[in-house]
C-alpha cells in the first residue's frame, strides 16, 4: 500500500503546484493520474499552445508550464501513480482515506486533493454498433503493449498524430498494418506525415482514404473490419485487431459516485474556507470544483491549492502552532537535502 | 455601440432556443451556448475553444455565410464523430452582425 499525507488526483498544473506548497508544510504528496504523463490537459490537449495569463509569464507553452513545474516541485519527491483511474475511496475510523484505482493500486493518505480537472482522460470511441462487444477482444482504444501486435494484422484508424505514429511503428513489429481515415489529409508532426508516406510507398503500410471503418466482423474475436470507401461498395479486410485512435475525452467518472455534492458537472466546494468538499479532509481544487464566481483558470487552481495545504495542515496538526513563512525569507527545503535560499549579504567595511 | 443579434440554438435534446447575442465581447458560438447553458457543463467546450476537441460541433441549419473554416478545424472535423455535410465547430464562430437570424443545432455529445 503506497502512504503519503496528501493524496492528489490529478497531475495537472494544479495538482502539480500543491506539491510546492505542501511541501514547504513538510507534506509529503503521491499524485495519481489517468493519463500515463504528467501534465493534464496542458500535455494531453494543448502542449503547443501558448498561455498569456500565468503572472509573470508574458507568454509561455502549455508543455513548458508542465517542465517548470515538475522542476520546481522535484525538492519534494512527489511520486506518481500514472495511467491509473481513481475509482473508489473509503474513509477509515481514523479519518484518513484508502484510494484504489482502476488497477487494483491502494494508496492510504490523512488527505485526499481532487484536482481531477475535467475528469479522467477516456478515449472517444467511434460509433460502431457493434464495437462494444469486442473490447479486447481484438478492439483496442488504447495502445498498452506494442509486442501483442508482434506477427499481427492491424488496422487503425484516426487521422491525428496518434493515429501516424503508431501506424509508423507497429509496420515493425506487426505482419501488416493498414490506416484508414476519413480523408486524404493527415495531421500530424510533418515529418511523421512523411515517414508514413515512405512507408506507404515501400508497401509497409497500406493506407486506405477517404474512408471510415463500418462495422466489425467476427463472433469471439475480431477477424476483420467493413470498410467503405468514398465511391466504392464495402469491403472487408481480414485483421487481428482494429486500433481507433480518435484522442482522448475527459469525463468526470468515478469520482462522481464518491457521495461528493456535484454541481453542474464539478464538485462544490467551501471558497470562503479551504476549497474543502462535504465530506471533511477531502478537498477539491482547479477545474473541478466549483462555487459562486469560479473561474477555471491555471491561475485561480494555484490559489486554491495554496489555501488547501494551509488547511490540510491544520487539519493533520490541528494542535500545533504555525505561521506561514515567505520562501525568501524561509527558503525551501528539499524533503531530497537539498536547500535553496537567499544568498547572504556580504557585511565587510569598504577601506 | 453595441449590437444584440437573435440567433436560434437547438439543444442536445431536440428543444430549440432563441437567444440574444452581443457582438462587442468577442464571443463565440459555443460560449454563447455555454452562457445560456444550453449544454451541460463539461460537455462543450473542452479544449476551451481552440478546435481541438470538437465538443462544441454543431449543425449550421440558416444558409449564413460562415467564416471560412481553418485548417485546424477542418482537420479536428475530420475526426469527430457525427459529423455532417453542414458540421462546423461553434467556437470557431463569432458572433457579428452578420450572424443575426443564425441557426445551429448542436451535434450529440461524445
Amino acid at each position: 500500500m503506497i502512504t503519503t499525507d496528501i493524496l492528489i488526483i490529478g497531475a495537472g498544473p494544479t495538482g502539480l503546484f500543491t506539491v510546492f506548497e505542501a511541501g514547504l508544510l513538510k507534506l509529503k504528496c503521491h499524485l495519481i493520474d489517468a493519463l500515463p504523463q504528467p501534465g493534464g490537459q496542458c500535455s494531453e490537449i494543448y502542449p503547443k499552445k501558448p498561455i498569456y495569463d500565468i503572472p509573470a509569464y508574458p507568454e509561455i507553452l502549455a508543455g513548458d508550464l508542465t517542465h517548470k513545474l515538475m522542476e520546481q516541485i522535484k525538492q519534494f519527491e512527489p511520486n506518481f501513480t500514472l495511467g491509473e483511474r481513481a475509482d473508489t475511496i473509503d474513509k477509515q475510523d481514523d479519518g484518513t482515506f484508502i484510494v484504489t484505482t482502476n488497477k487494483g493500486t491502494k494508496h492510504h493518505a490523512k488527505i485526499v486533493a481532487i484536482a481531477g480537472g475535467l475528469g479522467s482522460f477516456e478515449p472517444r470511441k467511434p460509433l460502431i454498433p457493434n464495437i462494444a462487444d469486442f473490447e479486447d477482444k481484438g478492439v483496442e482504444y488504447i495502445i498498452k503493449e506494442p509486442e501483442i501486435y508482434r506477427d499481427k494484422k492491424v488496422v487503425i484508424s484516426g487521422g491525428g498524430d496518434s493515429a501516424l505514429d503508431w501506424a509508423i511503428f507497429l509496420s515493425d513489429v506487426a505482419s501488416e498494418v493498414t490506416l484508414i481515415h476519413r480523408r486524404n489529409e493527415f495531421r500530424g508532426a510533418l515529418d511523421s506525415v512523411e515517414k508514413a508516406q515512405e512507408l506507404k510507398n515501400l508497401g509497409r503500410i497500406n493506407i486506405i482514404t477517404p474512408a471510415e471503418v463500418k462495422g466489425i466482423i467476427g463472433t469471439e474475436k475480431v477477424i476483420g473490419v467493413a470498410v467503405e470507401k468514398k465511391g466504392e461498395d464495402a469491403f472487408i479486410i481480414d485483421t487481428d485487431h482494429f486500433i481507433p485512435l480518435f484522442g482522448l475525452s475527459p469525463k468526470l467518472g468515478p469520482i462522481g459516485n464518491w457521495g461528493l455534492e456535484i454541481e453542474k458537472n464539478a464538485i462544490k466546494v467551501n471558497n470562503a474556507l479551504d476549497y474543502q468538499t462535504n465530506i471533511p479532509g477531502i478537498y477539491a481544487i482547479g477545474d473541478v470544483n466549483t462555487y459562486p464566481g469560479k473561474l477555471k483558470l491555471i491561475l485561480c487552481g494555484f490559489h486554491e491549492a495554496t489555501l488547501m495545504c494551509q488547511s490540510a495542515y491544520k487539519r493533520i496538526f490541528p494542535d500545533k502552532k504555525y505561521v506561514m513563512k515567505y520562501t525568501t525569507v524561509g527558503g525551501v527545503q528539499g524533503f531530497d537535502g537539498t536547500k535553496k535560499e537567499a544568498p547572504k549579504a556580504v557585511v565587510k567595511a569598504i577601506q | 455601440m453595441s449590437v444584440d443579434i437573435n440567433i436560434k440554438i437547438t439543444d442536445r435534446n431536440g428543444v430549440t432556443h432563441d437567444v440574444v447575442a452581443p457582438t462587442d465581447m468577442a464571443m463565440n458560438l459555443m460560449e454563447v451556448v455555454r452562457s445560456y447553458e444550453l449544454a451541460k457543463e463539461g460537455t462543450i467546450g473542452i479544449c476551451g475553444g481552440m478546435a481541438m476537441c470538437a465538443s462544441c460541433q454543431c449543425y449550421v441549419k440558416s444558409d449564413h455565410e460562415l467564416p471560412e473554416m481553418t485548417d485546424d478545424e477542418d482537420a479536428m472535423l475530420a475526426e469527430a464523430f457525427n459529423v455532417e455535410d453542414n458540421s462546423r465547430l461553434g467556437c470557431q464562430i463569432q458572433m457579428t452582425p452578420e450572424m443575426e437570424g443564425l441557426e445551429v443545432e448542436l451535434a450529440p455529445e461524445s
